[in-house]
């Protein structure tokens, strides 16, 4: 599945990067690489952006945008 | 001796830049782009320069901030890099230390928030750090003010023994990457040298494949082959493409790294008092009315209770002070000419300009408070999704919202935005949201036509501003800011209080900035209006304001509004006028009709019919900024070509808006 995909309060694990240029390059350069886990916070009021927790630290990205990233869900 | 600082967004980087600086900054811009540089002499240390490089994740040439930062180290060869690092969020900063180790400079790493850290139970084995990294680390806490001497002493050691970073070699598992690297440092280590540049930097952007490394380096095609091979091999092997792999082999020397000498605290009190305050902040049912509810009483606080408040108060003192140069210009038997000169036109323009620096003072602080404790980035976060449909994302909000107030500091406040395609989209937008200065028009021509509907007119005349901007907005999308918008993947710090040293810092600066511009380009522009208000064509002084110069330029231009009902010169002088501050307009209109303000809407009968009048409300609303508003844009977008592209278009957008308003109403009524 995809990161805007998982439920809020779930947590999973990047399997692979995908965008494009400037996108992808923010994307590993803010740690979103291969294996790491990422929790899904928060969406913003409508539903887009969302929040994700990784690294220890807070990231917001659009829904298009974790669209490229592949995860595998973890269980609790 | 210059040390150049360098770090993560968000990681205290400008608090630490205060607190070795205090007041003696220099501001300005990076050549060529819009990127601010400060600079400031060392408090206590001769000859000690640190320049205060743009907050960023990375330095591959993707942003205008990652080149420029990239570009002084590489070129103006800095005695030394001050890497500062949040130690609460140390894998991610990292990251970017281990591209500056690759540049070979004397390093010294600043880890930040140490305070935080061990108060959360967490520890950080410095020397052992040190040791992994190969360049000294000094836990500080910026904020308070801790480990700063030291810091300083330690940097100044470093970049005088010139002690180099021993650490470069960050893929020590012997894998396919770094053969990779070790293939290709082999290959243009001599390259390298001659031109005098490190080495493991020009290979890292080889295999990352951006920039024009292998021009600089003047790699044949054989060896571009070889080159091409070893990372194909490497992508091969790891099973990832090369920018991939480079950022898994920085962040798995990273995981080491701390895991050998970082205690991780628990999840720390900021961090669980961020999620309990966005449970309001960005909450689903509360998000935007609290946002409302604070940009209602920023909104109001600045342009009504505190910054207008002081804004009057200096209007009324620049007043007296003119009255009293006034006389002593009198009593000194002065040519009227000059003493007009300097009355009516460098102090009333100056002065008209100065008093707004309360209202724009104010508003900085309130924005610098929003920036600094990370409410703005929530503001992005919430706002985004609806921004996005016109192509902006949620950080220009606050910016256009500014607009509605005052259009000079919202065009200063798009500093705040990070991506340099969101900026100039921004400021040309902005003007369409209507100032508050055009509220004195507005109110004086919906009372003398539209008496019973004046509040409707008003509404009508926003809401016209703002569809008008939007229509702006999408044809800019799709015509000069074509393209992807820039990535919305943006950090959400934890929600920390400012510290009172780096707003007051920062509004010193604000204000700085602004009295500059008021005495420089405003007074040159207040100087040209006098001129063509006092001045007929044979230079003579003229006793009634129909012979001027200005009124020779209103009979000329006026032709031009002929198609939207009102070819009068008065009109048209009085629009001109408007260029210097809008409510010049009424003021214009009101001496070149031979009446005063309060009686000018039973005047304006002769010159307009309720039609006209909704014409030139609706042009007056989209036209040109006043001077000030543009030597804002001009200074922003650093083109004098593209700031009169700005003047050009929205007063090409007003006569067309007012003509389609003219023509359907001639229709309808």
């Amino acid at each position: 599945m995809t990161l805007d995909k998982l439920k809020i309060g779930q947590s999973g694990r990047i399997t692979s990067v995908g965008g494009e240029g400037a996108l992808r390059l923010r994307f590993l350069d803010m740690g979103l690489i291969p294996h790491t886990t990422v929790r899904m916070q928060k969406t913003a009021p409508s539903g887009d952006p969302i929040q994700i927790l990784i690294r220890g630290y807070e990231l917001t990205l659009r829904l298009e945008e974790a669209s490229e990233i592949e995860i595998e869900e973890l269980s609790e | 001796m210059v040390f150049a600082l360098v770090g993560n967004q968000n990681s205290g980087k400008t608090t630490l830049f205060n607190a070795l600086t205090g007041s003696n900054q220099h501001v300005g811009n990076f050549p060529g782009v819009t990127v601010e540089r400060k600079s400031g002499e060392v408090k206590g240390k001769k000859d000690c320069t640190i320049v205060d490089l743009p907050g960023i994740y990375s330095i591959r040439p993707y942003t205008q901030e990652e080149v420029v930062s990239t570009d002084f180290i590489l070129n103006e060869h800095p005695d030394g890099i001050i890497n500062i690092v949040d130690a609460t969020n140390i894998e991610r900063n990292l990251y970017l230390t281990l591209q500056i180790l690759e540049l070979k400079v004397p390093t010294v790493v600043a880890l930040n928030m140490m305070d935080e850290v061990r108060e959360n139970g967490g520890s950080v084995d410095v020397e052992k750090l040190s040791g992994i990294l190969g360049v000294p680390v000094v836990p500080i806490a910026a904020a308070k003010g801790e480990g700063i001497s030291e810091l300083l002493e330690v940097a100044v050691e470093t970049a005088a023994r010139k002690v180099m970073p021993t650490v470069y070699d960050f893929c020590n598992d012997g894998g396919a990457v770094h053969r990779c690297i070790h293939a290709i440092v082999h290959l243009i280590q001599d390259h390298a040298d001659m031109l005098g540049l490190p080495c493991r930097f020009c290979v890292t952007r080889l295999i990352e494949g951006d920039g024009d490394m292998d021009v600089r380096l003047g790699i044949n095609q054989n060896e571009k082959e070889l080159i091409e091979h070893c990372v194909v091999e490497m992508e091969d092997s790891t099973g990832l493409d090369r920018n991939a792999a480079m950022a898994d082999m920085r962040y798995n020397f990273i995981e080491n790294a701390v895991a050998e000498s970082v205690v991780k605290s628990r999840e720390s009190k900021e961090h669980k008092r961020s999620v309990a305050i966005d449970r309001v902040l960005t909450g689903k049912y509360t998000a935007i009315p609290v946002f409302i509810a604070v940009m209602f009483l920023v909104f109001w606080l600045t342009f009504h209770a505190v910054g207008q408040r002081m804004s009057d108060v200096l209007a009324a003192g620049i007043e007296l002070f003119t009255q009293a140069a006034d006389r002593g210009l009198v009593a000194y038997g002065i040519n009227p000419v000059v003493k007009s000169l300097i009355i009516d036109g460098i102090f009333a323009g100056v002065g008209s300009v100065l008093s707004f620096l309360p209202i724009v003072v104010t508003l900085f602080f309130f924005l610098s408070i929003l920036e600094d404790t990370g409410y703005m980035a929530r503001i992005a976060f919430v706002m985004d999704s609806m921004l996005r449909k016109i192509g902006l994302s949620g950080r220009s909000f606050v910016p256009m919202l500014m607009g509605f107030g005052c259009s000079v500091p919202a065009i200063m406040a798009t500093r705040t935005l990070s991506s340099d395609r969101d900026r100039k989209m921004t400021i040309l937008l902005t003007p369409y949201m209507s100032c508050s200065a055009k509220i004195p028009i507005y109110a004086v021509f919906s009372a003398a036509f539209f008496p019973h509907h004046a509040a409707l007119v008003m509404i009508a005349l926003y809401v016209t501003g703002i569809l008008v901007g939007i229509l702006a907005a999408l044809l800019f999308k799709s015509t000069l800011f074509r393209g992807k918008p820039v990535p919305f993947v943006m950090e959400l710090p934890n929600y920390r209080l400012p510290s009172a040293k780096s707003v007051a810092l920062l509004l010193w600066e604000k204000a700085k900035d602004f009295i500059e511009r008021a005495f420089t380009i405003i007074f040159l522009g207040s100087i040209v209006i006098w001129f063509l208000q006092t001045f007929d064509s044979r230079i003579n002084v003229v006793s009634n304001s129909a012979d001027s110069l200005l009124a020779v330029i209103g009979r000329f231009i006026a032709p031009v509004f002929a198609p939207l009902g009102f070819n009068d010169w008065r009109v048209a002088t009085s629009l001109i006028s408007g260029f210097t501050a809008k409510e010049s307009v009424i003021s214009t209109l009101a001496v070149l009709l031979g009446t005063s303000i309060d009686s000018l809407g039973e005047v304006l009968g002769t010159l307009f019919t309720p039609l006209t009048a909704v014409s030139f409300l609706v042009f007056t609303l989209l036209y040109t900024p006043c001077v000030a508003a543009v030597a804002a844009v001009r200074r922003e977008l650093d083109s004098a070509a593209k700031t009169l592209s700005v003047i050009i278009s929205q007063c090409v957008i007003a006569w067309i808006t007012a003509l389609v308003v003219y023509t359907i109403g001639g229709i309808l009524f």
